[in-house]
């Protein structure tokens, strides 16, 4: 690659972040046209991605690496290879028509500018996260999609559901942003590399090392939650409180797919594992059969596309969790053949919305005649999901078949069992709004507008258009996927075959044969679903809830036990501690001081030390707080003179000052709180207080004693008298200090004074207010209010 | 305080004190002193004044809100910092004019002496403060 090349990825991989920027000014100005305009940029990304299949085809990775943080060996670098160009290409192409779509469905709304901006971050953001190729750039983009996110999903922001979905998308994906930065931590120690395309390479020693355990279950961890696989399945099925567009943006080609992104980049590295194999397996088929079955039993529209998202996700993590290069080209093409179903039916269901005004399914009926261009999409989406030869779908059903011949029965039977569900499903979204007679509807029944059905079209003919060239799709788009998740070269086998000797022929004909009798008892199964969830009285949604209530009503706890509002309680608990800290490491670690020999000092020495002893026993026995003040005063007097006396006029100086102004400071204080002049306290309070002040003072004495036990180092001090002059041309070596040689920690400290005196200031100037007593102070009660 | 003689004094004894610590503050990189020393008198001179004639008197004397001083010195002490960008120094070096008299640090200890003298009268001249606003 010539150097020119660099800059072209880069343009890639932040032209949707441009676009960000632009989308708001670009919608105002100019109208209608916006979602035209604007669907330039991912499109063009779409193409300029496309012109990179042959290379990735033929093997090669595309690497650019620009310094980040260099001195950490950090750069942001991306890789193009046919996973990450799989993913790119569904992110944009998807994407395109999405912006197109939602430019449409919001025509009008002030708020589009806003919506195109988000939308584009986070298409960014996603084309970040599977084109990244350190694992630091991974995560940032990672946290980067649950961000905007959210900012999708809490769209309507005024609705209260919207509001709760968002924020538990956002704490459920944060909590696998977690995850997976403490993985991607483990894996640098383990390996000593950031580089995802680096990192194959040490999967012979990784599966040695004792760390790998931890590591597979951190990121599959991260995976699970950003793919909603069970138990983290909830946030997405309540991420539907979400604007159409971002329903199928999030749900066919981005968000949750990040993980099955993620899982297949971390296969040739820590895959294979049987830890990994039971983790993906297990967690996949449960999720596989519960988002099918619980599918079944939605009426909605959006609902029982959401719940099938479910299960396809869980169906690839079971796939990832299979491993082999079959289960990577099933994985690779039932992706794809996803994605383009699942946008084409979520927008077709935005459109019958719009157009009807009701999504549910049994309120529906015949709109074959008044949404034919709706319904011709819908037929070929729902054909695909289906799995009716020769669809994608089918395609990819095949591989998934073929590939889960190496697998053991109960697998086999959940794939059977999921696919089934699934496919009974598509029946049911297909015939139950379409065909049959006209329902009548809150709204009349019209086709949707072009730019509106033009996507829902293209995914579906897409899904169809494959039959054309079958084996090119496999060697151009699937087998480079399927590469890149096993770590060697895959031979694509894909063709336009029906072979009713081997096994995935059968198994074909089983799900048809099941999903056929799922819908024609749909009602039926529905009601015995709806009857069995109805026993259920706790289920994960709600669980989350009591999750989070605790926390806040821990928090509370944890609030009114420390921060209670007692100054008194505050400065005992402190000096306990200063008790604590002077005391316990003297008594553990380095034992007693010896009793020191008993000072020779002249008379007026003796003089000082007495006037410091009788001013702080005046302090103790001082009936007025002026006078105990005054005392204080003396006493500290008495050691700056002492200072004074032993060679140390700059401190005893500052102490003399320092004396004088805290008697000030402490005499204003008592006025401005108007304290009464006394200081009355029950015995109680003396005792404990006094004895807490004695332990104190007497854990500082034994401390200096045992300082001073040990031999005087005059390294600094040598250092400072010789070069106090040469160096800093000063003779006060203290000052020298302060100003020349510390003279950034002296900084820092003035720094500090004069934060403390704003704090002090903002503290004094604060106009009293009623104190509210902690126990009357409410944690918040409903989930509403949480997450505004 | 309603002493006369104190009133008297207090004017005098502030403009003494504030010399003297303009003159600690000089001659403290050869002799005991310094700039954190020097606000604290200069911030002791302050509480005197306002003791005898009243924060108002004391804000009006200052001009600016004395935390602006604070600020300032510790401004001054950055911006003193930087000036070694100019000659490719580190942060900090210190720099001194011919004849090694002031310079770096001498500025330096300008700005630790306005940061204490700004934060110490804020505090003092607040707490003062009562109903005279602020």
């Amino acid at each position: 690659m010539e150097l020119s090349f660099d800059v072209f990825a880069i343009l890639l991989t932040f032209a949707p972040f441009a676009a960000a920027a632009l989308a708001p000014l670009v919608s105002r100005e100019t109208g209608p046209a916006a979602g035209w305009i604007m669907a330039i940029i991912p499109a063009g990304l779409f193409a300029a991605f496309l012109s990179l299949t042959d290379e990735a085809a033929a093997g090669q990775t595309v690497r650019v690496a620009i310094d980040w943080v260099p001195a950490l060996g950090l750069n942001l670098s991306l890789r193009i290879d046919g996973l990450s160009l799989c993913f790119a290409l569904l992110i944009t192409g998807i994407g395109a028509i999405i912006i197109l779509y939602a430019s449409r469905y919001l025509a009008g709304d002030a708020r589009r500018g806003r919506f195109l901006a988000v939308m584009f971050l986070f298409m960014g953001a996603m084309l970040g996260l599977v084109l990244a190729d350190s694992m630091v750039a991974l995560f940032a983009f990672w946290e980067l999609t649950s961000v905007t996110s959210f900012l999708l999903i809490g769209f309507d922001r005024e609705r209260v559901e919207a509001r709760r979905a968002a924020f538990q998308a956002l704490v459920v994906t944060g909590i696998g942003g977690l995850a997976l930065l403490a993985g991607g931590v483990l894996l640098h120690l383990a390996t000593g590399s950031w580089d995802l395309g680096r990192l194959a390479a040490f999967a012979g020693p990784l599966s040695q090392d004792a760390a790998l355990p931890w590591i597979t279950i951190f990121i599959v961890l991260a995976a699970f939650t950003k793919s909603a696989q069970l138990p983290f399945h909830f946030w997405l099925p309540n991420a539907m409180e979400a604007p159409v567009p971002v329903s199928a943006y999030l749900h066919s080609a981005t968000m949750v797919q990040g993980g099955v992104y993620l899982l297949a980049r971390m296969s040739p590295v820590i895959g294979g594992s049987q830890l990994w194999t039971i983790l993906l397996t297990l967690f996949g088929g449960a999720t596989l059969l519960w988002g099918a079955l619980v599918a079944l039993r939605q009426t909605d529209l959006k609902q029982m596309l959401a719940q099938t998202t479910l299960a396809s996700l869980g169906l690839m993590v079971l796939l990832l969790g299979i491993g082999g290069a079959g289960a990577a080209m099933a994985v690779a093409g039932y992706l794809v053949a996803h994605a383009l179903y699942k946008a084409a039916l979520f927008l077709i269901a935005g459109s019958i919305e719009t157009s009807t005004g009701t999504r549910d399914i049994t309120a529906l009926g015949g709109l074959r005649d008044a949404m034919t261009i709706s319904f011709i999409s819908a037929a070929l989406a729902a054909l695909s999901m289906f799995g009716l030869p020769p669809f994608l779908g089918w395609l990819a059903k095949e591989e998934i078949y073929s590939a889960a011949g190496a697998i053991g029965p109960i697998a086999m039977a959940a794939l059977v069992l999921g696919n089934a569900l699934l496919a009974a499903i598509a029946l049911s979204l297909l015939i139950r709004p379409f065909f049959g007679p006209l329902k009548p509807t809150p709204q009349a029944p019209a086709e949707a507008p072009f730019s509106r059905w033009l996507g829902p079209a293209l995914f579906g003919l897409l899904g169809f258009s494959v039959v054309f060239s079958v084996a090119g799709l496999g060697e151009v788009l699937l087998a480079p996927f399927a590469a890149s998740v096993t770590g060697s070269a895959v031979e694509s086998h894909l063709a336009l075959t029906l072979d009713p000797s081997g096994l995935p022929f059968w198994l074909t004909i089983l799900t048809w044969l099941i999903a056929g009798l799922l819908f024609w008892q749909a009602d039926t199964v529905r009601a015995a679903l709806i009857a069995a969830e109805r026993r259920l009285v706790w289920s994960w949604d709600r669980g989350f809830d009591q999750a989070y209530f605790a926390l806040v009503r821990f928090a509370a706890l944890v609030t009114r036990l420390l921060h209670h509002g007692r100054l008194e309680l505050y400065v005992g608990t402190l000096f306990a501690m200063l008790a604590l800290i002077l005391l316990v490491p003297l008594a553990t670690m380095s034992g007693w001081p010896a009793l020191p020999a008993w000072p020779s000092l002249r008379l007026y020495e003796w003089a000082v030390v007495a006037m410091g002893i009788v001013g702080i026993v005046m302090v103790v026995i001082a009936r007025s707080r002026l006078f105990a003040i005054v005392a204080l005063g003396v006493q500290g007097l008495a050691v700056a003179l002492l200072f004074l006396l032993f060679g140390a006029p700059d401190l005893g100086f500052t102490q003399l000052m320092v004396e004088i102004l805290s008697v000030v400071i402490l005499t204003l204080v008592m006025t401005r709180l108007r304290l009464s002049a006394n200081d009355p306290r029950p015995y109680e309070d003396l005792a404990r207080d006094g004895s807490l002040a004695l332990v104190c003072g007497g854990g500082v004495t034994l401390l200096l004693l045992k300082i001073l036990e040990a031999p005087f180092n005059h390294r600094l001090g040598d250092f400072f008298a010789q070069n106090s002059v040469p160096l800093a041309h000063g003779r006060n070596i203290v000052n020298v200090i302060l100003v020349d040689f510390r003279g950034l920690d002296t900084l820092g400290e003035i720094a500090v004074v004069m934060t403390a005196g704003i704090a002090i200031l903002a503290l004094i100037r604060r106009q009293p207010k009623p104190v509210v007593p902690a126990k009357t102070r409410r944690a918040p009660r409903k989930s509403a209010e949480a997450p505004a | 305080m309603n002493s006369l003689i104190f009133r008297t004094m207090a004017p005098m004894l502030a403009i003494a004190m504030v010399l003297f610590s303009i003159f600690i503050l000089l001659r403290g990189h050869n002799a005991p002193g310094g700039g954190f020393i020097g606000g604290l008198i200069a911030a002791a001179a302050a509480a005197i004044y306002a003791m005898a004639h009243g924060v108002g008197a004391v804000r009006r004397a200052l001009r600016f809100n004395p935390i602006v001083f604070a600020g300032f010195g510790v401004f001054l002490a950055a911006a003193a910092g930087l000036a070694s960008i100019a000659f490719a120094r580190p942060f900090l070096t210190g720099l001194w004019l011919p004849g090694n008299v002031f310079g770096v640090p001498g500025l330096f200890d300008i700005g630790v002496y306005f940061a204490v003298f700004g934060t110490l009268s804020a505090i003092a001249l607040a707490l003062e403060d009562e109903g005279e606003g602020s």
